[in-house]
């Protein structure tokens, strides 16, 4: 019986030491993200900061099409499953204004992090509510924007170059404008390169999600679409659906149906990059971060692929914003082993090696070295994009707003139901009702 | 021992070994009692998970409440239904439903009767071919949809191989999920594909059931076999048949997950079902007080559709 108390009380004390020494290295952290090629590099970037703080990193990815929802409601439902949380630009004033993520202004002004050594627009797109308040929910994490690929071994065809300068007059390249787009666009479509039958463009025309928003607001912005009166917040008859709004609404809707491959009335960034990855299209529409994959593909990448920023139009130049910041969330039990890790990867250095691993990092000391532009083949493309954006609504209720652009947009471009200039009257009467509900008007 | 004696010995072992009602065990509790004590765990959790929800989204349909705010809750009464019934956009959908309901039963019955009826004429072979017939509905919905999706790419989907085959015309010339006329078409034949084998297999049950002596004596009465049809299969199978219609009723109303993967209800709303609109006024509008209402107007169309439907079928079966 006493051999038996003693071996009981031996495995009993093995547990509670083993216990203890488990309880001495639970610190740990858990990031939300998107599920894509970047999550990779951090998680790759993120064990530096495990063997520097001891704090061991637990990542939740999930993919694009239920990210939003997914996290949202994580969010909305007070969870605590992340502690630390990439969120998409338009997310920060609902989780603002919602109590969703820690105020960063005191952390930032105690640890000397400050906002001015961060690129200018991914301020104002990923951190600040309200817009353009010293107030900061996020620091800039991925910066990303719409641009485009190229195909550069078919446009140095020789036959292709003479062809294309015969018929419309200037030389077979990187289009500077809208118009030159479509011209191009409508040169391959439907031509046999290599013996295979390829296509103009393509262009995103996603319906579930955010994808037909993400890819016409490029052309819109360009054509002179306003998201409210720059005099008086929320005031869109006029802005939303002006005469040059409507244009830029046709010319999408024209390129979609010249120059896209056949069955394109659902695409996004996935099928975007498949259709440019399967040498189907000459001109490819995407956010930034599927540049660095499509370099290194086999089939398309290398010398064969080219980047240029989204192309201007009649009545400027923009691009579409996208990329996150990263923040913490309210209701985490671990906030400050969570500020460790914005202390930790705010740090040039670790900025310099997010860069290198394929994040696209917005500090200025990275994006404004000299060697930056030389480090890849797309950075002066990405620092040309990034000088350009503009961001869809980032309201509290933005989803509501974005449900709204889908459908309307959707509905005229890809459906072909009414008229541009009805499709844009609807989104109006449908903006100023969600502004109206939430009492901004 | 005397005979009387062992035979009460007997008796008192067998009384012994027989159990002690339940009720006389627990004295202080009586039969109904006993009754509640266990059927009330099944009855609490029901009202949990089934109950409680419903009066709660009862509830929220007559508020402002929305799940992304903080806001606090105001009462607005019938102003969610009011503005449901009267939204153009929410008809354009209950109409989306309705086409795709419609055409997706009438197929289905058919065909499925058909198949179960060839299926009965117990041919050799024929259990082979109705496992074949029936490996559709094993599959996920989520399967389904992804590999249809890929079936009806106009560059390199089957589908549209077969239909270039058949007809000539060029197979990248049209998009099944993306064109507004076909976009409807595609989600019913890829329905009808996957579910036609379960209205087979409850016509199947039915034709089962038709007793021999029945075909039996009415071919002494010299009843041709069209007769037969009308005047025995149909009738007899007729309850069953009915009840494959209600059972695909209701699912096919409810249907999200397949039609959600292959076209997201797009292009444009053209395929849009209730169940879509629902989950985006619900969990990407973020409109909770109004897509409680229309969850509820949905559930009160469906619930009194399938009573009034049930009390058809018990007419039927009375008959």
């Amino acid at each position: 019986m006493r051999k038996l108390l003693t071996l009981a009380s031996a495995l009993a004390a093995g547990f509670i030491a083993t216990a203890s020494a488990g309880s001495a290295q639970a610190a740990s952290l858990t990031l939300c993200w998107a599920a894509w090629d970047p999550a990779n590099a951090l998680v790759e970037l993120s064990k530096d900061f495990t063997k520097e703080s001891g704090i061991d990193m637990k990542f939740e990815f999930v993919p694009w099409t239920s990210y939003a929802d997914r996290f949202l409601n994580e969010l909305n439902s007070h969870g605590k499953l992340c502690d630390l949380i990439i969120g998409d630009s338009q997310w920060i004033g609902g989780s603002a204004e919602n109590g969703h993520y820690v105020k960063l202004n005191d952390f930032f002004d105690k640890n000397g992090i400050k906002m001015s050594d961060f690129v200018d627009a991914t301020v104002v797109g990923y951190s600040e509510w309200p817009k353009n308040t010293p107030n900061y929910w996020s620091l800039p994490a991925f910066g990303d924007v719409v641009g485009w690929t190229y195909r550069k071994d078919w446009f140095e065809k020789p036959e292709l170059q003479k062809e294309f300068k015969d018929k419309y007059g200037w030389d077979l390249g990187p289009p500077k404008t809208y118009d030159q787009l479509k011209q191009i666009a409508e040169f391959f479509q439907g031509r046999e390169i290599d013996g295979k039958k390829v296509y103009g463009a393509s262009i995103y025309t996603e319906r579930g999600s955010e994808g037909i928003t993400m890819g016409v607001t490029n052309v819109l912005y360009d054509y002179g679409f306003e998201y409210q009166n720059p005099q008086k917040p929320y005031d869109m008859e006029g802005f939303v659906n002006s005469a040059d709004a409507v244009k830029g609404l046709e010319f999408y809707k024209e390129l979609y149906k010249c120059c896209t491959p056949p069955g394109a009335s659902n695409v996004y960034m996935g099928e975007s990059a498949d259709a440019f990855k399967s040498g189907q299209v000459a001109l490819h529409m995407n956010f930034a971060f599927t540049w660095p994959g499509l370099y290194k593909d086999p089939n398309v990448g290398g010398d064969k692929i080219g980047f240029f920023p989204n192309p201007a139009g009649p009545k400027g130049h923009f691009a579409q914003l996208g990329g996150q910041g990263i923040s913490v969330v309210a209701y985490s039990d671990h906030q400050d082993d969570a500020l460790k890790y914005i202390q930790w990867f705010v740090k040039p250095e670790v900025q310099a090696k997010w860069w290198q691993l394929g994040g696209f990092s917005c500090l200025k000391s990275v994006v404004e070295d000299p060697n930056f532009v030389k480090s890849q083949p797309y950075a002066q493309t990405f620092l040309d994009s990034m000088a350009i954006v503009k961001d869809f609504w980032a309201e509290p209720t933005y989803a509501e707003l974005l449900q709204a652009m889908q459908k309307r947009v959707h509905d005229y471009v890809v459906a072909d139901q009414g008229t541009a200039k009805e499709a844009l009257d609807a989104l109006v009467k449908d903006w100023t009702e969600t502004f109206k509900d939430d009492g901004k008007i | 021992m005397s005979d009387s004696s062992a035979r009460a010995t007997i008796a008192d072992r067998v009384a012994a070994a027989t159990p002690v009602p339940v009720a006389r065990r627990i004295r202080s509790l009586g039969d109904r009692a006993i009754a509640w004590l266990f059927i009330g765990p099944t009855i609490l959790l029901l009202l949990a998970i089934n109950i409680f929800p419903l009066i709660w989204t009862v509830y929220l349909s007559f508020t402002n409440y929305k799940a992304n705010r903080s806001a606090p809750i105001r009462m607005v009464g019938t102003e969610h239904y009011s503005s449901i019934l009267s939204d153009p956009d929410i008809w354009y959908s209950m109409q989306a439903t309705a086409h795709f309901v419609f055409w997706t039963i009438v197929l289905e019955t058919v065909i499925g009767f058909a198949l179960a009826w060839l299926i009965d004429r117990k041919f050799r072979g024929h259990g082979i071919w109705t496992t074949i017939i029936l490996l559709p509905m094993m599959l996920s919905p989520a399967v389904v949809g992804n590999f249809w999706k890929f079936l009806y790419e106009p560059q390199i989907g089957l589908f549209n191989y077969a239909v270039s085959f058949l007809t000539g015309v060029d197979r990248s010339s049209f998009q099944m999920l993306g064109d507004v006329a076909l976009a409807p078409w595609a989600i019913v034949i890829v329905d009808v594909w996957m579910w036609t084998p379960y209205v087979m297999l409850i016509c199947l049950a039915g034709l089962r059931s038709i007793p021999d002596h029945i075909y039996e004596a009415a071919e002494v009465d010299r009843a041709s076999p069209w007769r037969q049809f009308w005047s025995i299969t149909l009738p007899m199978a007729l309850p069953f048949i009915m009840l494959a219609v209600l059972f695909r009723g209701i699912e096919n109303f409810k249907m999200f997950d397949m039609v959600n993967l292959l076209t997201g209800g797009g292009p444009g709303s053209t395929t849009e079902v209730a169940s879509i609109t629902l989950k985006r006024d619900a969990f990407e509008s973020w409109k909770t007080g109004y897509s409680s209402a229309f969850a509820i107007i949905l559930f009160v169309a469906v619930f009194g559709l399938a009573n009034i439907y049930v009390k058809a079928l018990n007419r039927v079966k009375q008959r």
